[in-house]
């Protein structure tokens, strides 16, 4: 019995399935190809012209078919693709009925320009159209569907029936830590014993005209443009920014002993989780970094380990200067000396910033790093910055054993979010 | 196949309790408990019938930010709907008296049930009238969003920048996770809050939402879907006769929640026992609601006291969904029912914190408040107040069910 417990008495949470979807294509394995091959997702813009915008790349799904084009239409398309690659590898429940709850990381939704201008139009308004006309338009129009489908609440809506989680669905946000909040979300619900498994999911399809803008004018996107491929330089000295990307990723956990007495076969463990908000500023970190250090600190001791115990690190590793500073900083006061050799890669360099996605997508390629005992690199590596003395597995990936791995994700907003995964049950 | 519940009783006298020990709210009604506990003794007022015209809002009363929001650069860098969640937390930590008590806030949690935020009308605007015109729309819009959206402004449009407001106005930063999903999104935040705190997940957590209802996000929203109201606003259980319709309302609601023998540490005063919160996701059939409403009661049930308890409802206004909840309510007779939103407006994500912080108040205040409902379905109580069950029943999506219980 005792062992399905953890150190400190609490059910063990494992992970049994996996998906992911990004901009490198789809599901598990062909990622972990490509990751390895220190390959690059990221390209020119061709979903929607560019023109006077001082970005024109990003990590956009174009490969996967829809019906409508909008941020809602594709998360839940790629949420719902990512679930079934996880609960088909998991092997649970049946088709339209999985036996947990469902929580997703989602980018909060709103009306876009195209569904703005259709309820213009129906106003009847032309010189100058104001709310009042938009109201009317909204009034006498058809737009049932856009109602329904821009509520946030229709992704986790649309999946759980489809899916057939239990109970009430959670949509969340803590902004870029989105992913990893659901997974911990999971985790806790295991942990209370209020249930035996849990969907986690983290998705983003939301690259469109004003998305990159409003990133755009707080300076937080790489503007070099061309190559694009070389345009997310992590860790580098001449890093300018991330580059904005879609994607999914989703993990079934279970308790450890739900796992086991149904014959599932383990992908990982997640240990420990940790948080720490910041009240410093509403987009720059303490200056200190105490709030991302106290995160991993938590994490690593909600593992019941110390940080010796950490053998690799997937960062948050954005690649704006200001990020990657303070990640390099927070490792130094973390791990000490051993901060120079810890190995710390950050997948953004391929994949770009997956936004409410990230921490879910790179929790799954933690967990394939952890399986695979191969480091993926970090591309576009050449002009490595003094200041952070790092080993961030340049450009090329790299055998390693790996027990322990952390997975970092810092939010706009102050919100952090740290997980330890591991491969097998201690 | 039947939507599930989640959600579990937590019996008085376990172990670890979850105790209200702080409520902040602010409403049309005015600022806090008290101003609260007078209003409802009022009949409800006409709300705003004229700024959005004909539709109808409930709008926040003036504020003094100043009083929580002390820094005029942190004033300026929220839009209305940040300031009320930022000024709704300041006032809950005030009533649990761990306001400026830096080394309990750093471990505090916090759950923040949020919508959207605002956008600029005037940008809006001037881009829908010039893509008409515009022979290149794309290249229109580009250019116009790079060069007319504030930078900031999409800080105040962020979902989840309610609570990155309150860590760095508050210093609230143990933890901090925001849910979105409508009304659901606020029954879900009290209950994770609550389950977190009986199984020693939480010592000590601040949970609410925010809502301004005079923004276009929402009221174009809800206009879409056809759930306004339209004309002279009437009660709430009047308007199913006219084809139902719910009016928009700004509404800040935080709860402080607090485990038992925390709270009796540090020698704070207990409002009220949060014994239990279910919530579940009906497919909307007809029938589903009351069924589903049916089934969260059967979890609370049996800890019931039929002669003290009343019961808040939050129906919304919007039908389908407040029919079947008056279905639902209609077998509780002759448990006292009181539908807040005559008096609030709907808040979506905040109607459920709100609705829990005036049950704490009725509890409080052992009597519920009296009733204004001219169809006679609000019964009068005058027995005293030892339990109330607040129910959320949202105008599209989700349903759930709160137990509160007076201490001691």
């Amino acid at each position: 019995m005792a062992r399905y417990l953890d150190q400190a008495g609490r059910p063990i949470v494992v992970v049994t399935g996996m998906g992911v979807v990004t901009s490198l294509g789809i599901g598990t394995a062909d990622n972990w190809r490509k990751l390895i091959a220190g390959e690059s997702g990221i390209h020119t813009i061709a979903r929607f012209a560019t023109e006077g915008l001082k970005t024109r790349i990003a990590g956009t799904i174009d490969f996967v078919p829809i019906e409508r084009l909008s941020s809602p239409d594709l998360s839940e398309r790629l949420a719902e693709m990512v679930a079934q690659e996880a609960i088909a590898e998991a092997g649970i429940g049946t088709r339209g009925d999985f036996p947990g709850p469902l929580f997703l990381a989602v980018p909060p939704i709103e009306l876009e320009w195209p569904q703005r201008q259709a309820v213009a139009d129906a106003s009847g308004a032309y010189d100058t159209i104001t709310n009042r006309d938009l109201m009317r338009g909204a009034d006498t129009g058809p737009f049932d569907e856009f109602y329904q489908r821009f509520m946030f609440a229709s992704v986790a809506d649309g999946l759980a029936e489809r899916i057939g989680t239990k109970g009430s669905p959670i949509s969340l946000s803590t902004a870029c830590a989105s992913g990893a909040t659901a997974i911990q979300l999971g985790i806790e619900a295991i942990r209370r014993g209020e249930v035996e498994a849990a969907l986690c999911i983290g998705t983003d399809g939301s690259i469109n005209p004003e998305s990159l803008v409003r990133f755009s004018l707080l300076s937080a996107l790489s503007t070099a443009n061309d190559p694009p491929q070389a345009a997310a330089k992590p860790f580098a000295k001449n890093r300018d920014g991330f580059v904005m990307a879609e994607g999914a990723a989703a993990l079934v956990l279970e308790s450890l002993e739900h796992a086991v007495g149904r014959g599932a076969k383990l992908f990982g463990v997640i240990e420990g989780c940790g948080e720490m908000a910041d009240s410093f500023h509403r987009t720059r970190s303490s200056p200190d970094g105490r709030p991302i250090i106290g995160c991993i600190r938590n994490a690593i001791a909600d593992a019941g380990l110390t940080p010796d115990d950490i053998d690799y690190v997937n960062p948050h590793g954005t690649g704006t200067p200001e990020n990657d500073k303070m990640e390099g900083l927070a490792a130094a006061a973390v791990f000490g000396e051993r901060a120079k050799q810890l190995p710390i890669s950050s997948n953004k360099s391929m994949i770009g910033h997956t936004l409410s996605a990230a921490g879910a997508v790179e929790a799954v390629i933690t967990l394939m790093t952890l399986d695979r005992q191969v480091l993926p690199p970090t591309i576009n590596y050449q002009v490595p910055d003094p200041a952070l003395q790092l080993d961030v597995v340049p450009n090329v990936a790299r055998d390693a054993k790996v027990r322990h791995a952390l997975s970092n994700s810092f939010g706009f907003g102050g919100q952090n979010v740290s997980l330890v995964l591991a491969r097998e049950p201690k | 196949m039947a939507a599930s519940i989640t959600g579990e009783l937590t019996k008085a006298d376990t172990a670890r309790e979850a105790w209200i020990t702080g409520v902040g709210i602010i409403s049309t009604l005015g600022e806090g408990a008290q101003a609260h506990w007078r209003a409802l003794h009022a009949a409800p007022g006409p709300g705003d019938a004229v700024t959005w015209s004909p539709f109808v809002i409930h709008p926040i009363a003036a504020l003094d930010l100043d009083k929580q929001i002390p820094k005029k650069g942190d004033q300026r860098q929220m839009e209305a709907w940040q300031r009320i969640g930022t000024y709704a937390a300041g006032l809950a930590l005030d009533s649990a008296g761990v306001k400026g008590n830096a080394e309990l806030l750093a471990r505090m949690d916090m759950i923040v049930a949020a919508g959207g935020g605002e956008r600029d009308a005037a940008v809006d605007a001037a881009i829908l009238s010039g893509l008409r015109k515009s022979d290149r729309p794309a290249a229109f819009l580009n250019e116009r969003l790079m060069n007319d959206l504030r930078p900031t402004l999409f800080l105040a449009q962020l979902s989840n920048l309610v609570a990155g407001n309150i860590s760095i106005v508050h210093g609230v930063t143990g933890s901090s996770r925001t849910f979105m999903g409508e009304e659901s999104a606020g029954v879900d935040a009290v209950r994770v809050a609550q389950a977190r705190i009986a199984a020693a997940q939480s010592e000590i957590t601040l949970v609410g939402g925010s809502a301004n209802a005079d923004q276009i996000s929402t009221m174009l929203l809800f206009a879409m879907g056809h759930r306004l109201w339209k004309g002279e606003l009437r009660p709430l259980w009047e308007r199913a006769a006219a084809g139902g319709g719910l009016a928009s309302g700004s509404l800040g609601a935080f709860l402080v929640i607090e485990e038992k023998n925390h709270a009796l540490a540090r020698a704070a005063t207990p409002l009220v026992r949060l014994s239990a919160v279910v919530s579940g996701q009906a497919r909307r059939v007809p029938g589903a609601i009351t069924a589903m409403l049916e089934g969260l009661w059967g979890r609370i049930a049996p800890h019931l006291e039929a002669d003290r308890l009343a019961i808040i409802s939050g129906a919304t206004g919007a039908e389908p969904a407040t029919a079947e909840e008056r279905a639902f309510l209609s077998a509780r007779a002759p448990i006292a029912i009181r539908a807040t939103s005559s008096h609030l407006g709907h808040g979506v994500e905040t109607q459920f914190p709100m609705n829990i912080a005036l049950a704490a108040i009725a509890l409080q205040q052992g009597r519920i408040f009296p009733s204004f409902d001219p169809t006679g379905f609000e019964h009068a109580m005058d027995a005293p107040l030892r339990q109330v069950v607040v129910t959320s029943v949202g105008h599209w999506r989700g349903e759930g069910l709160a137990l509160l219980e007076a201490v001691g």
